[in-house]
């Protein structure tokens, strides 16, 4: 089944589709991990994104119930080198192909994705489309440029949780102290990583919808919250920045990602948009008080402007060695920070899990000063 | 932290010779560690016996000392030098396993020496599998279960606690020496035994099997703030049971979500943490059940190893670089990644591609040995192909080995049957009967039951075999894609290999080749590293203010052309034995050596252990097979000025017709000439031409023709192909009878590929020349005599430079002799002549016109870089402008020793023949013969006894004065001598005290009673014939296995006694080349 790849500045790239077979639309990012295809198709940060793989041999070991990082797929389309006609591993349940079909998902494959990359790294991520039924050029461009684009969009609507829920699955029992503290996770398109991490280290975990107020919030009288990661233009996400405005320094609260940048906007800061982003599991982050680096995983298309930021309480605590941007902010008085990049990983390395035990240090802090 | 400031000068341990499990990587690594200790600012003291390797070379460390890798030699350079510090772990097990002994005896201390990046509690951690295990078992990892033992009582007790089949692992062994799998009890018992015998201190593991699960390696690093990244994965095609320098390998990995990934990932950190290796990198294992994904961690090197080498390559992350910059207190976060230039070092490479590595077996030359593959390594090198699928790779990778196929199809077997036991029992070539029985239409399920090879990589070879079916005019471009060769469609479409060239660059179907930059594109890489692929075309953006004009779709290229003038230096591919790091040096001195012309280089090569594939050797590094297809393609993209053939050893060579053919200028040496010294009759006519005189000869196709020969030169006769290195299905053949089976079992045989045969000179003294030449000015570089006599392949013969029976007139004649060659072939860079002298007439055997075994020998002998000279001669340089006029004949001795691979091979014969078994080599230099060539016996780990009892046993024809004189030394040096009653007697007759003992066939107790009671001490046994008794192969094996030094000639028996001699009477001393080489200019002649 043929399959075009077209980008709005009329680069064409023509491959053979999988998964659904229809039309899409998104911003083209490449992510850089080499394993994880599932949980970065699942996670709701891509919302609005085609995601193209660099890793060329994708699909090799399906898709199984567990790595999931919610309950669906998020992204526009999926773009890979080469589809592995073969899944092998003893957890799979699914090839990605019928996984794709079942949520409707365009894929395309075949394509030089490196040169695509190498693409959006000079001339910057940009929209683009993945077609199955419409091979002419012209009209596709056209379809492309009034399809929507990220800017002053807010996607978190489209991935937040309707309602209120506990978390309870894959919750692990925690001996050494389970339950202590009770959680708010803002659900801006949380990953259930952050979920899992935050029952492993003693939590009792509520999401709530993205929209829901600080009052609301406060009358649960939770120990701490996390403001989630999230897909699109944090700017545009105004209800959210707002209700973390009201909340700061009323109880601890970690910022995740978009949540990081929820903060920053509350605090004052501006953000804006990276040339391509930060999509991938092996960027070095050093936290800057210890000295140690860890590698990281990323997936933002905008970043915090901390200059913009008046607030001399608020120090910058990391920073990715890539590109010297700051990817964490911790405030003196307020009890909260935040990273940019995830530390619950899912896909990616495992060295920044040490976060979650600080989050919970904090509330217990925070408790036994009460 | 930036660097430490108590450590001024550094003393580095290299691995000594090539040897099976241990091979040119250390020597990448190594040289790598130099550059980067050097660079900044410290003194390096260096010691290695390899002389073939670049990092001996004089200006590569400040003090360089090419002696043997002992723990006395050691010593003696430490209390000489000073170091502040020892790296241990840049230099193989050899290095690691000195460095310990080195600490243990307590020289460490005593010259305050301190032992930086792992010291000895976290290598003995590391390697003592008892410790090993309690640290696992400490930070929760599982392993397979097992105990240890000392000695048979308390292996037979574990084996009866885990169920068969049982791993055998010996501590402290290189590349798995002396391991092995047993399924029963009989086998246990013998593997136990050797095992136990083959470690350094008598332990072994017996492990639960998990043969048959998944293997994977990760490559770790480390700094002193206790920052660690992952460098690699591999995942290897053969599972668990084959050691994994004998595995296909695989990166990255490919099977593993990322939740396992990371799980290992966790566990390695955890792993190089509690073992407390401080700086530098290590490798770790793990095996994963593939029916429930149990992860057991397998073994932990605490150093740089194969593996680093091939993840380096594989990814561009210098690895040893790196570990020297961190040994000296740099974090990785300060130090910059030199591709990108604007990242740091601290971070994991994300490839966009797919490598995959191939061994390179040497079965052929040793047929009875076991070719089964287990946990004991028998490869002799490796190839690394890279493509952006694994089909592609894999298919570049076996075009890459050079073993004459152009695919993976067209193995024969007899059955169905057979192919299945091929199947079960891993052997060098079962990817091949994989192929076949894919054809076949076995299902994935079947092969996988048999082979427990992931059905992943099962998968992409049933693509590869199904689309080999349907490869058409048509779908080119697809093929290509998936790395099939011009040759492979050619065989398909019923066409020649040209033609589908010209057809499919009428299609414009190209190889385009892509960057490795150890970040998957996200950043600008500014070394150009490339490989080749065939990627699908795309239409590029239409140009600004050109909506309307769509450009041609074309496929993405990333070479780059600078304007500047380039040469090209074809490589030699994996190493093989006959063909290994000697031909590796002199492709990097060429690099060099045109880099300081002001030349772009170009490197060419398939081979991730070597120093020329190393991105900074030269200006640009194209990792691809070397085949006359790749080769192409490659000039089609970069139209060098020139193309450098005649380094790299017969690959390249064999390549050269073909280049010149298509149009490509080799320079040096012409095509022509080089077919003048290689074609059996156009060189029979110019040494008639120039009235030389040659061991009289024939060609022939028939066993008549042969037999014809033979009878009028007369037996014995050397019996050969023509166009092969290193000796291969070489033989001297004594009658008749074995001239018939010779000629019937050689299937290459054809009226282009006549069998050569030459007459046997018997007792002759073989003499080998390297000269340089630039078509004006022709310069001796060495004549190096043989010590063992004519008819042992100069690649196993020990030789001694300058010459030191030789008359004046020989010598002479030798220079004449060259002298004419060189001249009339018109050479311009480097030759090799092979001469036998008998009786005062000098015999020219062969000549070369390219650079041979011994250029680097050579060089270092002589301190000039003859490689270096010879790539600048090709260049239009004269020597007459490089200085290099005059022969330099040093007052001092070099020895060069050759290292066997016969231990990694029981039961087979050790004797040494025209066909070279050799895998690596050794350089003993010092004032006196003796002592020269003590070191270099040292170097080559053959023990030479200094008391005790040697056992004398000759065949007929060597009981002349030779061994009388060397019985009589023997016994002056107060040794006792006990023989066989043949020779008993005939020392007995000459007034030689000699005890008797029975043969082996005649009852116990006999001489294998006393070898395993370790009563013989040395071993001088001439073989009895073609197809020696089996009781000798029986002694000499069991003496090898045992290390118990083994000579099989009279020469090299009586070189023996001299060195004994010279160790009786004199301490060894070690001294840096350097001071060698400072008196060498008086030398020339």
């Amino acid at each position: 089944m043929k399959a075009l790849l077209l980008l709005e500045d009329g680069t064409v790239f023509e491959g053979e589709g999988f998964g659904a077979k229809s039309e899409a639309f998104g911003e083209v990012v490449f992510n850089t991990s080499m394993t994880g295809y599932q949980e970065i198709i699942t996670d709701p940060s891509y919302k609005g994104q085609i995601v193209t793989m660099t890793y060329p041999l994708i699909g090799n070991y399906g898709v199984n119930e567990e790595d999931i990082e919610s309950c669906r797929p998020w992204l526009e389309g999926f773009v890979v080198k080469e589809l592995s006609s073969i899944s092998s591993n003893w957890r799979c349940t699914m090839s990605l192909d019928e996984y794709l079909k079942k949520y409707n998902i365009l894929g395309i494959q075949g394509i030089d994705t490196r040169a695509l990359t190498r693409h959006l790294r000079l001339e910057g991520a940009m929209q683009g489309v993945i077609s199955t039924k419409d091979f002419d050029q012209e009209s596709l461009l056209k379809k492309l440029k009034a399809a929507p684009r990220l800017v002053g969009v807010d996607l978190v609507k489209e991935v937040t949780c309707k309602k209120a829920y506990d978390w309870t699955q894959y919750a692990r029992r925690n001996t050494r102290d389970a339950r202590r503290f009770r959680v708010v996770v803002l659900d801006c398109g949380v990953k259930f990583n952050i979920l899992r991490h935050l029952s492993r280290a003693g939590c009792k975990v509520k999401v709530m919808p993205a929209a829901t107020s600080a009052a609301e919030i406060l009358k649960l009288n939770p120990d701490g919250l996390l403001l989630s990661n999230g897909p699109g233009d944090p700017e545009a996400v105004t209800y959210v920045i707002e209700t973390t405005r009201k909340l700061l320094g009323k109880l601890p609260i970690f910022g995740i990602c978009l949540g990081h940048q929820m903060l920053g906007l509350a605090l004052g800061s501006k953000t804006y948009k990276l040339k391509f982003g930060h999509h991938g599991g092996n960027h070095p982050v050093k936290d800057l008080k210890t000295g140690r680096v860890a590698i990281t995983a990323q997936n933002h298309g905008f970043n915090l402007d901390m200059k913009s930021i008046s607030d001399k309480n608020v120090a910058i605590t990391h920073m990715n060695l890539y590109d010297n941007t700051a990817e964490g902010l911790e405030h003196k008085k307020l009890r909260l920070f935040s990273l940019q990049y995830h530390p619950e990983a899912g896909p990616g390395p495992h060295d920044a899990q040490y976060l979650f035990e600080k989050f919970v240090n904090l509330i217990s802090a925070t408790k036994t000063k009460r | 932290m930036p660097k430490r400031s108590d450590i001024k000068k550094i003393l580095i341990i290299g691995s000594g010779p090539i040897i099976i499990g241990q091979a040119c990587e250390f020597d990448y690594s190594g040289t790598q560690a130099c550059k980067a200790l050097r660079e900044e600012g410290l003194k390096v003291i260096l010691v290695n016996s390899n002389p073939a390797t670049i990092m001996t070379d004089p200006e590569m460390a400040d003090r360089t000392y090419i002696e043997p890798i002992t723990v006395e030699m050691l010593e003696n350079i430490i209390q000489k030098e000073r170091p502040d510090a020892l790296l241990p772990t840049l230099g193989g097990q050899t290095a690691l396993n000195l460095s310990i002994q080195l600490a243990e005896k307590g020289i460490l201390d005593k010259y305050k020496v301190r032992m930086i990046g792992a010291d000895r509690k976290a290598i003995k951690k590391a390697e003592d599998r008892k410790l090993f295990k309690k640290a696992m078992q400490k930070i929760g990892l599982d392993l397979p279960k097992s105990g240890l033992a000392y000695n048979m009582h308390q292996a037979r007790k574990i084996s009866r606690k885990i169920s068969f089949p049982l791993i055998i692992r010996p501590s402290f062994t290189l590349g798995g020496t002396g391991g092995g799998i047993a399924y029963n009890k009989e086998q246990f018992e013998q593997l136990a035994q050797r095992g136990l015998s083959s470690s350094m201190i008598s332990e072994i593991l017996i492990e639960e099997s998990v043969i048959g699960w998944k293997e994977f390696e990760l490559e770790v690093m480390r700094d002193k703030k206790d920052n660690v990244v992952v460098i690699c994965s591999i995942e290897n095609f053969d599972p668990m049971g084959v050691h994994t320098g004998d595995s296909v390998t695989v990166a990255p990995a490919q099977t593993l979500t990322d939740r396992e990934y990371q799980k290992m990932r966790d566990a390695a950190i955890a792993c190089i943490r509690e073992i407390g290796v401080e700086t530098g990198g290590s490798n770790i294992q793990f095996a994963i059940n593939p029916d429930n994904g149990r992860m057991v961690i397998i073994e932990m090197n605490p150093r740089v190893s194969r593996s680093s080498a091939l993840a380096s390559k594989a990814t561009g992350f210098p690895i040893a670089k790196i570990a020297a910059k961190l040994a000296i207190g740099y974090t990785l976060d300060e130090l910059p990644n030199d591709i990108t230039k604007e990242t740091p070092a601290s971070f994991e490479p994300t490839i966009d591609y797919c490598v995959v590595k191939i061994p390179r077996f040497a079965f052929e030359k040793f047929p009875a040995a076991d070719s089964t593959l287990t946990i004991q390594m028998k490869s002799v090198g490796e190839v690394m192909a890279i493509g952006r699928t694994f089909k592609e790779a894999l298919q570049k990778g076996i075009r890459g080995l050079e073993i004459k196929r152009d695919g993976l199809g067209g193995i024969k077997y007899k059955d169905k049957q057979e192919l299945e036991e091929k199947l079960k029992n891993p052997n060098a070539e079962r990817l091949f009967y994989l192929y076949e029985a894919i054809k076949e239409n076995y299902s994935l399920d079947k092969l996988y039951q048999l082979t427990k090879i992931d059905r992943w990589f099962l998968q992409n070879l049933k693509e590869i075999v199904d689309f080999e079916a349907k490869i058409s005019e048509e779908n080119i471009l697809q093929a290509k894609q998936m790395g099939f060769s011009d040759r492979q469609i050619a065989a398909i479409l019923n066409s020649d290999e040209d033609k589908v060239r010209q057809l499919r660059k009428q299609k414009g179907i190209e190889a385009v080749y892509k960057l490795v930059d150890t970040c998957a594109a996200e950043f600008g890489a500014f070394t150009p590293y490339y490989y080749s692929t065939y990627e699908t075309p795309f239409k590029a953006a239409p140009l600004a203010g050109q909506a309307g004009h769509r450009p041609q779709a074309t496929a993405e290229d990333e070479t780059r052309r600078t304007g500047k003038k380039k040469i090209m230096i074809l490589g030699g591919g994996p190493n093989r034995i006959g063909q290994g790091i000697e031909f590796d040096y002199c492709c990097v001195h060429a690099a060099f050596a045109l880099k300081e012309l002001g030349y772009e280089t170009i490197m060419v090569n398939s081979n991730p252990e070597t120093v020329s594939t190393d991105y900074d050797t030269s200006d640009k590094l194209y990792f691809e097979p070397l085949t006359k297809e790749d080769v192409l393609n490659i000039i089609d993209k970069e139209n060098p000025e020139g193309v450098i053939v005649q380094l790299g050893g017969q690959t390249p060579l064999n390549l050269a017709l073909a280049l010149e053919k298509a149009g490509v200028k080799i320079i040096g040496t012409s095509a022509d000439a080089i077919d003048r010294a290689e074609d059996r009759k156009r060189f029979a006519e110019l040494v008639d031409k120039l009235g030389l005189i040659q061991p009289p000869n024939g060609t022939a196709v028939t066993v008549e023709q042969a037999k014809a020969i033979a009878k009028k030169i007369g037996y014995p006769v050397l019996v050969r192909p023509s166009y092969v290195l290193g000796g291969r299905a070489m033989e001297i053949v004594y009658d008749h009878s074995s001239l018939e089976h010779y000629i019937r079992s050689a299937a290459w045989a054809s009226s282009e590929r006549p069998v050569l045969v030459d007459k046997f000179i018997e007792d002759a003294i073989e003499v080998d020349v390297d000269m340089l030449a630039d078509g004006e000015t022709f310069v001796i570089g060495g004549i190096m005599e043989h010590i063992e006599e004519a008819g042992v392949h100069s690649g196993d013969a020990a030789m001694v430079l300058p010459t030191h029976t030789l008359s004046k007139e020989a010598i002479d004649k030798i220079r004449e002799y060259s002298h004419c060659l060189a001249k009339e072939l018109n050479v311009v860079g480097l030759m090799n002549v092979q001469y036998a002298l008998k009786n005062g007439t000098v015999y020219i055997l062969e000549v070369n016109p390219r650079a041979s075994r011994t250029v680097p020998f050579v060089s270092k002998a002589i301190g000039v870089p003859l490689a270096k000279l010879a790539a600048k001669v090709m260049a239009g340089i004269k020597l007459k402008d490089l200085g290099f006029t005059k022969e330099i004949v040093p007052k001092y001795i070099s020895v060069k020793e050759s290292v066997l691979p016969f231990i990694k091979f029981p039961g087979i014969d050790i004797t040494l023949g025209p066909e070279m078994k050799s895998t690596g080599e050794v350089m003993g230099i010092d004032t006196e013969f003796g002592r020269a060539y003590a070191k270099s016996q040292l170097a080559a780990y053959q023990n030479l006894p200094l008391a005790g009892t040697v056992f004398i046993s000759v065949k007929d024809k060597d009981k002349k004065p030779v061994i009388i004189q060397v019985a009589r030394s023997l016994r002056r040096l107060k040794f006792e001598l006990i023989s066989t009653v043949g020779t008993a007697r005939f020392l007995g007759k000459n007034k030689i005290t000699v005890r008797t003992i029975r043969r082996v066939s005649e009852g116990r107790p006999n001489l294998l009673d006393l070898i395993k009671e370790g009563k013989i001490h040395l071993i001088i046994n001439t073989s009895s014939g073609k197809i020696p008794r089996q009781d000798e192969i029986k002694i000499r094996s069991s003496a090898i296995a045992r290390g118990i030094a083994v000579v099989t000639t009279l020469p090299g028996a009586d070189a023996c006694v001299a060195g004994i001699k010279a160790l009786l009477e004199h301490k060894l001393k070690a001294k840096p080349i350097q001071e060698y080489h400072k008196k060498v200019t008086s030398n020339q002649i």
